[in-house]
């Protein structure tokens, strides 16, 4: 089952958005991670590093994001996983929360990575 | 020629002026921003200045390393990733040395200008830090070449990167929280292009 890692810069976003797409499917493989270490709104790479170790699997994993600097940190976050992951983890721009229901669903069916991104054209932002 | 621990006494610089400045980055970051920007800055770089504290400056690519890994994991905004790459790029190219010259700060400069331009996929007239970097570097490179002292080259550099912040001023920002203002970002300056005209005036200052 791919995983998912949603990242905001509130931990309050990113919780409440896991904790909506675990409605759609309760086994699905989520983390969610928001906010820095010392209760500021931002994101940190180390932190969503962890997220992704966390529901990595050889299905891969699907990072979802909020604003810019989230997603330049998820970038950072990549830069540091094991190369062997690296290629198997993709940050990938949707609006957030319609986004983590979609990756959700999709991902509970058993779908690849690809076949996700394809379900998640519809939302893209070009905010990447 | 500056050496590690000259090094190490101008990232302390920084980060005194950034917590003297805290109040007005904010400021500024709050008219077209997030509002967190000087907070950010100035929690960034004391954490910096902690872990820089015990380095015995025998390396500047080390020194430079830790620092922007740090910011990194501690600045939480857009700065830490940008100004995070921009000092690893530069550890790069500093990698090894004792010593470095204006020569080496140029090339460093260069690497953690290409640095933010990969990491935030920004260019000069987005309204961002690369508007006071960019005319900063040129006007050091121009300097340099025209055979000016490092000091009268790092002048240079100053004006420039300030002369940018004028300019931000005039502009949209395509870039950050403040591109989802469009038009009414115009008559601000951009906050992190002031933080970095900030940061070239303490190098500037400390020669």
């Amino acid at each position: 089952m791919v995983g998912l890692v949603f990242v905001s810069h509130s931990e309050k976003i990113a919780e409440g958005v896991r904790e909506l797409s675990l409605q759609m499917a309760q086994d699905a493989k989520i983390a969610s991670v928001g906010g820095t270490d010392d209760g500021r709104l931002g994101t940190e790479p180390g932190k969503i590093v962890q997220a992704i170790n966390e529901v990595y699997s050889e299905d891969g994993v699907i990072v979802l994001f909020d604003l810019g600097s989230a997603y330049m940190n998820a970038e950072m976050a990549l830069e540091f996983l094991d190369e062997d992951k690296r290629l198997n983890v993709e940050i990938v721009d949707a609006a957030i929360v319609e986004g983590a229901i979609v990756a959700t669903v999709e991902s509970s069916m058993g779908k690849n990575i690809n076949e996700i991104k394809h379900q998640l054209k519809n939302l893209k932002l070009g905010k990447m | 020629m500056i050496n590690g621990l000259g090094i190490i006494e101008i990232i302390n610089k920084l980060a005194e002026v950034m917590e003297k400045n805290k109040s007005f980055l904010t400021e500024l970051d709050a008219a077209i921003g997030d509002g967190d920007h000087g907070l950010n800055m100035a929690k960034g770089f004391q954490a910096v200045t902690a872990k820089i504290r015990d380095d015995d400056g025998k390396n500047i690519g080390d020194i430079l390393k830790k620092v922007g890994m740090t910011l990194v994991s501690t600045v939480g905004g857009a700065s830490g990733p940008l100004y995070g790459t921009a000092f690893m790029k530069a550890s790069v190219v500093a990698n090894g040395k004792e010593e470095i010259s204006i020569e080496d700060f140029i090339n460093m400069m260069t690497a953690a200008i290409e640095g933010i331009k990969m990491r935030g996929k920004g260019e000069a007239g987005d309204k961002t830090m690369l508007d006071a970097l960019i005319p900063a570097l040129e006007a050091l490179i121009k300097a340099q070449a025209t055979g000016k002292s490092s000091k009268a080259a790092l002048e240079e550099a100053k004006k420039a990167a300030y002369t940018g912040v004028e300019f931000t001023k005039t502009i949209a920002a395509k870039k950050g929280r403040a591109s989802y203002l469009g038009d009414r970002s115009i008559g601000h300056q951009d906050p992190g292009a002031t933080s970095s005209a900030l940061m070239l005036e303490v190098i500037y200052n400390s020669l």
